[in-house]
Parts: C-alpha cells; sequence; structure tokens
C-alpha cells in the first residue's frame, strides 16, 4: 500500500506493515467497527441493552469490558482516542444517571474526529431473553425498515435514520443467500418517540415463487427517546460524504454477449503443426522420423561416452 | 383454448386461496435501497390503531413492508453459490459518509518520473535464483539468499589495494553505504510528495574531493560549532569561503530618500491591487468545520501539556509555568462548575 509505505518510519515488521494497511483509509472502505462503551454510572437496564445490541453488531464489535469515564458531549477526546486505537468508528456509549436515566449516545466519526452525535433515552426495554423463541445466527445481514413521517421531514431524525442504517447494516454484501435473509429490524419514529423492534423471519408458501413473509419478534425492543443532538454541519459532512471517482472499469477483451444472451468468446490460436498431429495408430504406419532417429543415436553416443570417461 | 383459461384460472385461484396473499397495498410506494436490504415506509402512521395494541400494529407493519422488501429481492437474478440460492445485490443507493478521507494518489517517485520520460518499462524479476556455488535455487535476497557475497570467506586483495585494509569491512561498509543512500532517498522523495524542506545531502565521503568540496568541507566544519563559528579563529593567510552562504545586504539608514519612497508607494500599489477575493460562504464553512475539529484536537493537547506542569511548580514553588496552568485548568473547572451547580441546586429543591 502506497501510504504505508509514504512513511518516514517504516513498519519494522512484515505483521506491523500488514496491520497499518489493514488501517490505512482505502477506496473501497472497510465495514465500519462499532465501540460499546459503559459509562461511570449505568443502569441494570443500559447495561443490558449495550450487551444485546453488541450481539446484533457482533462480527464488527468491541465491547469495553471496564468504566469508562467520560461525558461524549463535554469532551469527545476520549472517545476520539478510543477510536484511533481500536480503527472503529461508530460508538455506542451507555451511562445512567439522574438528570438522563437510561442514557445512550449513538455516535460516528470521521477521521477520527466526531461526526454525528445523538443522544437517546431508554424509556422502555425488553430484553431477548423475554422473548421466547428461537433467535438468529450471529452475524446475519439484517433487512432494516423505517418507517414513519418524521425520518422524511425532521433534520434530526433524518441524521439518525442515516446513523442507524449505518450502525445497523451489517457487512456488506455483494451475494446474498435467500435462505439467510432471517433478520428484520424495524425503526420507527411515532408519538415523538423511535421504537426499535427485532424480529425473525420465517419464510411461508404463497404459491409462487415468492415466499409469504410471517415475522415473531426475538428482541431486544426498545423505545427510545431523542435528548440532545451534535450533528455535524451541512459542509463536514458533505465533505466526508464524498465519494472517490472510480476508474474506467477494465475492458474485457474478445468476450461478447450475443441477442440470446449467450457469452462468446474469440480464442486465439497459434499454427497449429501437422507433423506432430496424431493420427490413427497402425502398425504399418509405425515408423520414426528421420530427426528422430538422429537424436537418438545422439543420445546413445552420449550416455556411453561419461561411463567410459568413469571408467 | 378458452377451456384451458378458465382451467389455468381456477387452479391458481384454488391455490391463492390455500395461501396467504403476498401483495400488500400501500399509499405510497415505500423507497427500496436492495444493497443495504433497506425499506424507507413513508406513509403516515395510523396514531388510533398504534394506541390501541401498540406491538401487534407494529408488527403487521414491519410484516408488510419487509414483504415489499422480500418481493423485490426475488425479482432480482440468482445464482447458485454451492448448493445456495444466492442472489446479487445491486449498488447501495442510502448516501453514508466515509469513515475515512479518500487516499489521495501517490505521487511518482523521482525515478519513476525519469524513468516514464526515458520509457523504461518495469520488468518483473522471478524471486527465486540459481546460485552458481551452491547449485540450487535460493531467494534473490534476504535469509539465504543466493550469491550472497557477505558469506564469502575469503577475498582476493586486488592488486593496487593497500594490504594491510580490512577487504571484509570495506565491503560491509559499501552495503551500508548504499542502503543509507537509498534510505535517504526515499525521504527526499517523502519530502517532495509532502511539500515538505527537501533535506540536502550535504557532504558526501569522496576518495578524492575536489578543492571546493574541501573548501565547502572547511567552511562546514568552522560552522559547527554551538556558537555558529563566530569564535572560530582564523587562520594566517586564510582566504574567505567563496559561494557558500548569503550575506544580508541592508540599505543604509540614512541616504537615498527617492529611492526609499519609491519602496514604501510601492509596497501600497501591491496592497491595493491584490485583494485576494473572498468568498464569504466558503470561508463561512471552512471555519465552522475547522471549529468543529478544533476543540477536541486542543482539549487533548491542553490535557498533556497540564500533566506536564505539573512537574515543574512542585520543583519551584511558584512560577509563571504554575500561574498558567491554574489559570487552563480553572477554565475546564468552571464550565463544569456551572453545571455541577445546576444539579445541586436541583437536588436541593427536590429535597425540600
Amino acid at each position: 500500500m502506497a501510504t504505508v509505505m509514504q512513511r518516514i518510519v517504516k513498519p519494522k515488521t512484515q505483521a506491523a506493515k500488514r496491520g497499518l494497511e489493514v488501517r490505512a483509509p482505502k477506496l473501497e472502505e472497510n465495514d465500519k467497527v462499532a465501540m460499546f462503551i459503559k459509562g461511570g454510572h449505568t443502569s441494570e437496564t443500559i447495561t443490558q441493552v449495550l450487551k444485546e445490541l453488541y450481539l446484533l453488531k457482533k462480527p464488527n464489535a468491541i465491547t469495553f469490558k471496564r468504566k469508562n469515564i467520560m461525558r461524549p458531549f463535554d469532551d469527545q477526546s476520549s472517545i476520539e482516542f478510543f477510536s484511533q486505537k481500536n480503527d472503529s468508528s461508530l460508538f455506542l456509549f451507555g451511562s445512567h444517571s439522574k438528570k438522563r436515566p437510561n442514557n445512550l449516545v449513538l455516535g460516528r466519526l470521521y477521521d477520527h474526529h466526531v461526526l454525528d452525535m445523538v443522544e437517546l433515552g431508554v424509556t422502555h426495554f425488553r430484553s431477548m431473553q423475554d422473548f421466547p423463541t428461537e433467535k438468529i445466527a450471529m452475524g446475519t445481514k439484517p433487512c432494516l425498515v423505517f418507517e414513519g413521517e418524521a425520518f422524511e421531514q425532521d433534520h434530526k431524525h433524518r441524521r439518525l435514520k442515516n446513523m442507524l442504517i449505518d450502525f445497523f447494516r451489517g457487512v456488506k454484501a455483494n451475494n446474498v443467500r435467500l435462505q439467510g435473509l432471517e433478520h428484520v429490524l424495524q425503526f420507527t419514529a411515532l408519538d415523538g418517540k423511535v421504537m426499535v423492534r427485532s424480529y425473525k423471519v420465517l419464510l411461508k408458501k404463497s404459491g409462487s415463487r415468492t415466499p409469504r413473509v410471517e415475522l415473531s419478534e426475538i428482541g431486544p425492543a426498545l423505545d427510545l427517546e431523542v435528548r440532545r443532538t451534535r450533528l455535524a454541519s451541512d459542509d463536514l459532512y458533505k465533505k466526508a460524504c464524498k465519494k472517490p471517482k472510480k476508474g474506467k472499469p477494465k475492458k474485457v477483451k474478445n468476450v461478447k454477449t450475443d441477442v440470446f444472451g449467450a457469452k462468446m468468446g474469440r480464442v486465439h490460436m497459434e499454427r497449429q503443426d501437422f507433423s506432430k498431429l496424431q493420427t490413427r495408430k497402425m502398425k504399418g504406419l509405425k515408423r520414426q522420423a528421420p530427426s528422430d532417429k538422429e537424436n537418438a543415436k545422439k543420445a546413445k553416443t552420449e550416455s556411453s561416452e561419461p561411463s567410459a570417461q568413469e571408467t | 383454448m378458452a377451456t384451458v383459461e378458465d382451467v389455468l384460472e381456477s387452479v391458481n385461484r384454488s391455490q391463492a386461496s390455500k395461501y396467504k396473499t403476498i401483495e400488500v397495498q400501500k399509499d405510497v410506494e415505500p423507497q427500496l435501497d436492495l444493497g443495504n436490504l433497506l425499506t424507507v415506509d413513508q406513509n403516515p402512521l395510523e396514531l388510533k390503531k398504534f394506541r390501541a395494541d401498540k406491538e401487534a400494529y407494529l408488527k403487521s407493519q414491519a410484516r408488510d413492508n419487509t414483504q415489499l422488501l422480500f418481493n423485490a429481492i426475488w425479482k432480482l437474478p440468482t445464482e447458485r453459490v454451492e448448493e445456495a440460492i444466492c442472489v446479487k445485490l445491486p449498488e447501495t443507493t442510502t448516501v453514508l459518509p466515509r469513515e475515512k478521507p479518500i487516499p489521495k494518489v501517490k505521487p511518482p517517485t523521482r525515478w519513476e518520473q525519469y524513468a516514464q520520460l526515458k520509457g523504461i518499462q518495469k520488468r518483473k524479476k522471478g524471486r527465486m535464483v540459481w546460485d552458481e556455488e551452491i547449485k540450487e535455487w535460493r531467494p534473490r535476497w534476504g535469509y539465504k539468499r543466493a550469491n550472497d557475497e557477505t558469506k564469502d570467506w575469503v577475498i582476493e586483495v586486488p592488486g593496487n589495494a593497500d594490504p594491510n585494509e580490512d577487504q571484509f569491512e570495506k565491503r560491509m561498509k559499501a552495503k551500508k553505504e548504499r542502503v543509507a543512500k537509498n534510505e535517504l532517498q526515499r525521504l527526499r522523495n517523502i519530502a517532495r510528495a509532502t511539500r515538505s524542506k527537501v533535506p540536502g545531502v550535504g557532504l558526501t565521503p569522496t576518495e578524492k574531493p575536489s578543492k571546493e568540496e574541501v573548501g565547502l568541507a572547511l567552511h562546514l566544519a568552522k560552522k559547527s560549532t554551538a556558537s555558529l563559528g563566530k569564535f572560530t579563529e582564523k587562520l594566517p593567510k586564510e582566504k574567505e569561503a567563496k559561494h557558500v552562504g548569503k550575506k544580508r545586504k541592508f540599505e543604509p539608514a540614512i541616504g537615498d530618500f527617492k529611492k526609499e519612497k519609491e519602496q514604501q508607494l510601492n509596497i501600497i500599489d501591491v496592497m491595493e491591487n491584490k485583494k485576494p477575493k473572498l468568498d464569504i460562504t466558503k470561508a463561512v464553512n471552512r471555519v465552522i468545520s475547522q471549529q468543529e475539529q478544533e476543540p477536541s484536537d486542543e482539549r487533548r493537547k491542553r490535557g498533556v501539556k497540564v500533566k506536564n506542569r505539573r512537574g515543574p511548580p512542585r520543583k519551584k514553588g511558584s512560577g509563571g509555568f504554575g500561574k498558567k496552568g491554574k489559570a487552563g485548568k480553572g477554565k475546564g473547572a468552571k464550565g463544569m462548575g456551572g453545571k455541577g451547580k445546576g444539579k445541586m441546586g436541583k437536588g436541593k429543591g427536590k429535597s425540600r
């Protein structure tokens, strides 16, 4: 990677170099990793919420084992430090205080600086354990459903929607197994609250190719109220959303698709040597080519000479 | 023909009645982003139904929207990958911010520029090389490399060489110098790429230095003192080194008034003519985004400084440093204190 070798101090080991390459900015970025951070004081609800959301996010998530006394809205420096150390750009911070009971701070970073932060109060929570149903496999890419006019009209909610998509969209995938679509996350903005529900998908027969969808709730279920926000200015946000220019796709030579959708390829052959062509074997035709005969003779004499030298 | 159609329709109907429908009616078609498996439903929600039975209403909404999403997904082209039916998802349409800025293209090195100018193409070299002595294929470089001259146990002393010179040491030294030169070139390329000052090569050791090189070496040696050569004694009959270092020239304090006037007027002219264009919106945006990024940076820096400052005041007792540190801390404490007071006030009110 060019950017790694542009460092003044070169990495000393191959492992260190590889590590830096993983972290280096890329055209096609890695999946965003989320940090789950417990604040100085957390209630049972918040601890459980963090734990269960961590499970939902798991392959791309880091959970912090210890308490971290910080206030993201007053001082972002420790969040940014953690982001740098863990190479992660999403965070969910949970705390509990008298002034802000059951508090979650959902945020994301751009270039290791805080871009957006939204404070969400958990007003209602039902754990996964409260739903005695079969759960989904870990790391399943969820289907996201957003409902409610607020997500379209209100600026704060629009940004929150974008953050939630960013946070929960799972691993980037080109190919998806149809049977693997088994998780739905629903976000509803209604009545001044944002309701998060999580369902398992059950595919039923419908008489056609497309199945009939039935859902069973698996939890966690959260009711959230939006408290403080710290959103990026439009200028910074635009800068962060900038898309790299894509280079021209490599021209595929000699392959065409015809009108019927069949793939046609042109193959360039070298001129065939007919003298080496194997025809039907017959006893009568069995004879060595003159050049072959000479070679055979040479080989014989050569093999005999070294032995003579040895003796 | 009509009979066949009738039969088919009746079959369809009977099948449809057996299973629940997959069709969903919505006033406004929800926006789908299949790349992210995302549905955004803008239809107004019914508050009455919601208040009557919250969970059931949410579930039915989720089901309908998921059904719509699945209907669209099942229409995508499928392919078989290891016994599983997979769907190829299209590109995502939702714009999400990046994690890190777009990497800049690495500017070409000095050599790459030269090679391009001359049309020199890169050749792929094989990793393994045939070692004639060991009769074995070995890596071109690194551990146990082929044709490793540093592993020679004997070296012929060249005819014209000093017999007391250590040929092994000479070889090692030459190698080290080549490595150092390469490193220097690498750093210069980086410096050029980042538009920082390119370090000069300085004096390279040469076997037979020219007169100019000796002069330069002398000049540098004389200047390499703590006082930049101010007190270095001159040799008798020593001449000033030529073409090394620039001397600033000043105009006389009193003298040519005409020239002085001209110069001052010139400055005013330049100031008037070259007014930079100020795009206010752009400038404001830049300031805002800078401010957003700055406070956290500053805070971090300040935090480090405060830590460092803790040491000296204790030793010195009270000094300029201590005062500064306190002032810095005081600011932070003020902000926090204000909030703290508010909290306390609330607490008191409740207890009463």
